[in-house]
């Protein structure tokens, strides 16, 4: 009788990298809904405009590179690249942008890598900073917070927007846009108002920038889903918001005039959606546990160093990428003791 | 020194996966009746393979030597019965590699008329250890948990490795199995007994008994025949179930809080560790004067009829004891030796059962389906959460697929104990053991050819030094004689002192000179 051959183990756990994948844009929804009541139709739009962009580069790069097309489709992958990447972006950036962005992510970031598993850097944050950079107004200019927004756009309009440019007549683009959360505060910083009088401003709720707020803890809520799920471990989310919190928290201590309450930094901008959606990417992440925790405090403190000192407002992005080039070196110094390793626990 | 609170402690990592053993879980199906031939492997064994003692032609009885050992490490192999040895030829064995491998076939005479035994040593607490663990030598005893590493060599660990702790593997930890779970149910006496012997041989202070929670049967036997044995500091210590408990290195750190060192053995930290059913053949050995020659093997997996246990003398064909329990269903899809985590698939089920066979499963396609696509690896690290060695397989992974040995090694490759918990989690379905075994094996291969190139270089060297040094020697003796003749022609006549002293120099000299000869040339051989 002859018989098939194959090496144990025998069978796997029921998981797959689609799975996986699939957890992720689950975990994202009630962020989504989040953002698409406080901030319109945009969001949904951009989602759309990305995910069809990155699966069409995808097809195509796969094709050309003679790599069968279909598993890598399946895999979810570049839809979570894309869907990270649309919700980083403002409301109302134009197609062209969306489409260059996500292009930039699939093809260069990605696949002259070597695809999936071999990218250094985080796709969507690689796409985003180039986007930051080459169109740094389009690239700030948000909507306001529903609660505050006196002239909401339909779903056409938005429509009309972001494919032609074109607003309702009574409408400018100053008008509707605002200065996101983040930048208000760089903004009025600079002009040395105290942090009790920018407090003043409509725009802050509770603990954070108003709608900013309630989008973070919805984005929250699907990161403690991906720990459950076990889609990641707690590593480089805790250490990335206590590495901000510290800073931050020390700082404020000292001049809680000039730096702004720690909680403001965690629920404004791209703080809580990075921590658990975007450092968590595992390709590009550190690897091992203490490197993981070492990769994410370091991811925190540069947010805050660069939110504090540098050129930009928002510093999730470029504080990823700069640990995506370290994190080689953090596994490579944070190796786990072996078992039995013979070392003084052990002699 | 007693271990305090044996079973407090844990191992990293490891996976729990449906166990599967109700099946067969304390089923004894009975004594497989004799084939008419036998095939006996001459390598059964980790180690030298053993040298036949017999001819071809050759009546043999049931117990009696038919391949005996040539080096430390390796075991003799008997005859399970009597007969007529046939031929002795290569034939295909349980192997991974599927190869063929040296066997002697025997013919079954159906009489099976038993050679004279060695006595009984009832008394063996009155003995020199030496004398048992010749015994267990003799009788070919290997660890039965599957490994098949000679007993004799690891309860001898030499007298400046004094031996604290004797773990005895009772867990079981891989699915499907359960003839250890049977024999501990049915013959704890048995087991209680080598344990006894085994804690003479090593002098160990205790002995823990590990044993999965998952085979409550089987602790309560255990306890109640260490009870009755009356046996001071044993203990039966129940471990949760959680593959792989029955790694020797993971049981030995949950019973003593103790890890064995990378890269070294248990009686460096003064464990010895065996398995069950390996202390019950040491009771045959000792108090029986019996040597290894059958054992429990359980016959499971959906594939099977009438899954159980069956005791089954080496050199039966598979198929044969497949059929003892009732033969193949239509499910049958592959047939694995071992268990679903660390056997390997058997092409064909003509195979002879050997002294490491402990589990034939033949699965269906849902209990071991082919293996799926593997996609690339997304660094989740679900794999290093599961290592049991605390190693990190994805960069293991990275680095033996770009066949960087030498990263692989400075990443602890040889720390891997191949238990599959890597593969098994990994969600792209990389066949990660797969690269570790080959990784090994490649890492192996280049040392051999370095250790080779080495030799011949080292060879080389010390010829051309030998020519060397004689070219030296046969010009110094030409310039001595000359200046001898010199000296003498000019003192015109010798000075008997000066002579008689030079003579001495000269003698010690050669004899230098012939020491240093000798010392080369020895070390050129070895
Ligand atoms: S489990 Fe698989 S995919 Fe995840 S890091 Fe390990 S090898 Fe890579
Ligand atoms: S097979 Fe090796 S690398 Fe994989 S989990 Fe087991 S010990 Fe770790």
């Amino acid at each position: 009788m002859k018989l098939p051959v194959h090496t144990s183990p025998y069978g796997s756990l029921p998981n797959n990298v689609t799975r996986v994948m699939g957890e992720v844009l689950l975990a994202l929804v009630p962020g989504i809904i989040a953002l698409v009541y406080y901030f319109g139709w945009g969001v949904l739009i951009n989602i759309g405009i990305a995910v069809t962009t990155a699966l069409a580069a995808e097809a195509g790069v796969l094709r050309l590179r003679k790599r069968p097309v279909r598993p890598a489709l399946t895999d979810l992958s570049a839809t979570v690249t894309a869907v990270l990447l649309a919700i980083a972006l403002p409301p109302l950036t134009p197609w062209w942008m969306t489409v260059l962005g996500v292009l930039f992510a699939i093809v260069m970031v990605k696949h002259l890598y070597g695809g999936l598993g071999y990218n250094p850097f985080n796709p969507a944050m690689a796409a985003y900073v180039l986007l930051l950079v080459s169109f740094p107004v389009a690239m700030t200019q948000w909507l306001p917070p529903v609660l505050l927004n006196e002239h909401p756009l339909s779903f056409v309009q938005t429509l009309s927007a972001i494919f032609g440019g074109g607003l309702p007549d009574h409408l400018t683009w100053d008008t509707i846009t605002s200065a996101t959360p983040l930048d208000a505060m760089r903004e009025q910083l600079k002009m040395n108002k105290t942090i009790s009088e920018i407090a003043q401003n409509p725009m802050w709720g509770d603990f954070g920038a108003r709608g900013w707020e309630w989008v973070g803890n919805w984005f929250l809520l699907g990161g403690l889903f991906l720990l459950w799920r076990k889609v990641i471990t707690w590593h480089i989310p805790f250490a990335m918001i206590a590495g901000l919190l510290l800073a931050s928290g020390l700082f404020w201590l000292f001049d809680p005039e000039s730096m702004p309450f720690p909680g403001f930094h965690l629920f404004s901008g791209g703080m809580i959606l990075g921590a658990f959606f975007i450092a968590t990417d595992p390709v590009t992440a550190a690897t091992t546990s203490k490197g993981r925790l070492v990769y994410g405090f370091l991811i925190g403190l540069t947010v805050f160093i660069i939110r504090t000192w540098g050129g930009y407002p928002d510093a999730v992005a470029f504080a990823v990428l700069l640990m995506n080039m370290a994190a080689p070196t953090i596994d490579y110094y944070t190796q786990p003791r072996v078992f039995g390793a013979r070392d003084k626990d052990n002699a | 020194m007693i271990t305090k609170n044996p079973g407090s402690w844990d191992f990293h990592g490891g996976i729990h996966r449906p166990d599967c053993k109700s099946m067969s879980a304390g089923k004894y199906l009975g004594k497989v009746p004799l084939p008419e031939t036998l095939v006996l492997p001459l390598q059964q064994h980790i180690g030298a393979m053993a040298e036949p003692t017999v001819k071809v032609g050759d009546q043999v009885l049931k117990g009696q030597t038919i391949a005996r050992v040539t080096e430390y490490i390796g075991a003799p192999i008997h005859a399970p019965t009597s007969g007529t040895v046939t031929a002795i030829e290569e034939h295909p064995v349980p192997h991974p590699s599927g190869l063929s491998a040296p066997c002697i076939v025997l013919q079954v005479d159906g009489k099976d008329t038993w050679d004279e035994l060695p006595e009984p040593l009832p008394y063996f607490d009155d003995m020199d250890p030496s004398l048992l663990r010749e015994r267990i030598r003799w009788a070919g005893i290997v660890g039965l948990g599957g490994a098949a590493f000679p007993t004799s060599v690891k309860v001898n660990h030499g007298p400046d490795r004094p031996i604290q702790t004797l773990v005895v593997n009772g867990a079981e930890c891989e699915p499907y199995i359960t003839c250890d779970d049977l024999l501990m149910r049915e013959q704890a006496d048995r087991v209680v007994e080598g344990i006894k012997v085994l804690l003479y041989v090593v002098d160990a202070e205790e002995c823990l008994i590990g044993i999965e929670d998952n085979k409550p049967e089987a602790i309560a036997a255990m306890r109640k025949a260490v009870a009755e044995s009356g046996l001071k500091d044993v203990q039966v210590v129940q471990v949760p179930t959680r593959y792989p408990m029955g790694g020797e290195k993971q049981l030995i750190k949950v019973l003593t809080g103790k890890e064995v060192p990378s890269n070294g053995i248990p009686s460096e930290i003064g464990v010895i560790c065996v398995n069950v059913a390996t202390a019950a053949a040491v009771t045959d050995a000792v108090m029986a004067g019996r040597p290894l020659l059958s054992r429990l093997v359980t016959v499971t997996g959906e594939g099977i009829s009438t899954p159980g246990n069956l005791e089954v003398p080496f050199g039966v064909a598979m198929s044969h004891v497949i059929e003892q329990a009732g033969g193949y269903t239509d499910k049958a899809y592959k047939l694995i030796l071992g268990g679903p985590m660390m056997g390997f698939t058997l092409g064909d089920d003509a195979l002879p059962v050997t002294k490491g066979s402990n589990c034939l499963l033949a699965a269906s396609r849902e209990e071991a389906p082919p293996p799926d696509k593997a996609r690339p690896c997304i660094r989740c690290g679900k794999c290093m959460d599961a290592c049991p060695a605390q190693l990190l397989p994805q960069q293991l992974y990275w680095y033996a697929r770009a066949r960087d040995f030498e990263k692989t090694q400075e990443y602890n490759l040889f720390d891997c104990i191949e238990c599959g918990c890597c593969s098994w989690v990994c969600p792209s379905h990389i066949p990660l053991v797969q690269y570790y075994r080959f990784a090994k094996t490649e890492t192996w291969a280049l040392e051999k050819e370095k250790r080779q190139a080495e030799d011949a270089r080292r060879r080389h060297e010390a010829r051309v030094e030998r020519l060397e040094r004689l070219e030296r020697e046969r010009k110094a003796r030409l310039r001595q004689k000359k200046e001898a003749l010199q000296k003498k022609t000019a003192a015109g006549g010798a000075d008997p002192k000066k002579a008689a002293v030079e003579a001495a120099v000269k003698r010690v000299a050669e004899k230098k000179a012939r020491q240093a000869e000798a010392e080369k040339s020895t070390e050129e051989s070895s």
